[in-house]
């Protein structure tokens, strides 16, 4: 056993390039859902496997009659560069929102249902988390069919084994 | 970088795209194919096609844009060019690199 390992090292290097990543996806704002989404879809073009775990808020993204109505922060966020108290004007998150997503349309950034459909497509891997789904009282009809599974932490970290896996929380 | 693919010079870049349409043919695509791992067939000339059809259109190409051609759709072109479609396919096509993320 440990003849063997000493030549593997020797005699060939591990390469470093990334096989795998695995996405953790905790918050249900439009702009980590679509980080999230464009992470995953670039890694499976580059011939990369990929995985999301949707847990917490970001479960909201796979549930059937959320998806289409997630929403960019205008409090608390200071990127938006407007005054907090404007930001909680009422109306204000669904117009920065539908701003955001008039110029997502022209890069040809899909509608967040249409990315799920492709993220399946291109064999991305799409889990829910099993404790988030006991918290919000969500079953497994309340999401969208692309998800693959309802799996707990464990589960996920096992699918994580073998080399050059990438874990990323979003 | 000058190089001759199935008795033709043709011109590449340093990832080995081909820097001329113009200097595009099937053996060639046959050839560049086979550096990918890929044995074209029947399925692949008709992507080949649109995605040559796009670019002399100057349209930024994307999966998704691919997905909507009605010649494949997105499982299919993963299926037909595995380990990044559009890198592979575009190559293949004699086209740039797609500067794409989606």
């Amino acid at each position: 056993m440990e003849t063997q390992d000493i030549n593997q090292t020797i005699e060939k290097p591990t390469s470093k390039k990334v096989k795998k990543m695995m996405l953790i996806l905790s918050k249900a704002t439009i702009d980590n859902v679509y980080a999230c989404f464009i992470l995953a879809n670039g890694a499976r073009m580059e011939g990369i496997e990929a995985e999301i775990f949707f847990t917490f808020f970001g479960l909201e993204a796979v549930q059937k009659k959320k998806l289409e109505h997630l929403h960019v922060a205008t409090v608390g966020n200071p990127a938006m560069h407007i005054p907090t108290l404007l930001g909680g004007l009422p109306g204000m998150e669904s117009f920065a929102t539908s701003m955001m997503k008039k110029e997502m349309e022209k890069l040809d950034i899909p509608p967040v249902g249409e990315f799920i459909e492709i993220l399946e497509a291109s064999g991305a891997k799409l889990w829910a988390c099993k404790l988030a789904m006991d918290m919000f009282h969500l079953e497994r009809k309340d999401l969208v069919d692309e998800i693959s599974d309802v799996l707990t932490v464990g589960d996920f970290y096992q699918r994580a084994e073998g080399e050059n896996t990438q874990l990323l929380f979003i | 970088m000058e190089t001759t693919i199935a008795g033709q010079n043709i011109n590449l870049n340093p990832e080995g795209y081909l820097l001329d349409l113009n200097q595009w043919n099937p053996e060639i695509a046959e050839h560049i194919a086979q550096e990918e791992g890929i044995e074209l067939g029947e399925e692949h000339w008709p992507v080949l096609k649109f995605l040559q059809e796009q670019h002399r259109q100057e349209v930024a190409l994307s999966i998704r844009k691919v997905g909507k051609s009605g010649i494949v759709n997105i499982k299919e072109f993963y299926a037909l060019f595995p380990g990044g479609p559009l890198k592979k396919a575009s190559r293949i096509a004699g086209i740039p690199k797609p500067a794409s993320c989606i």
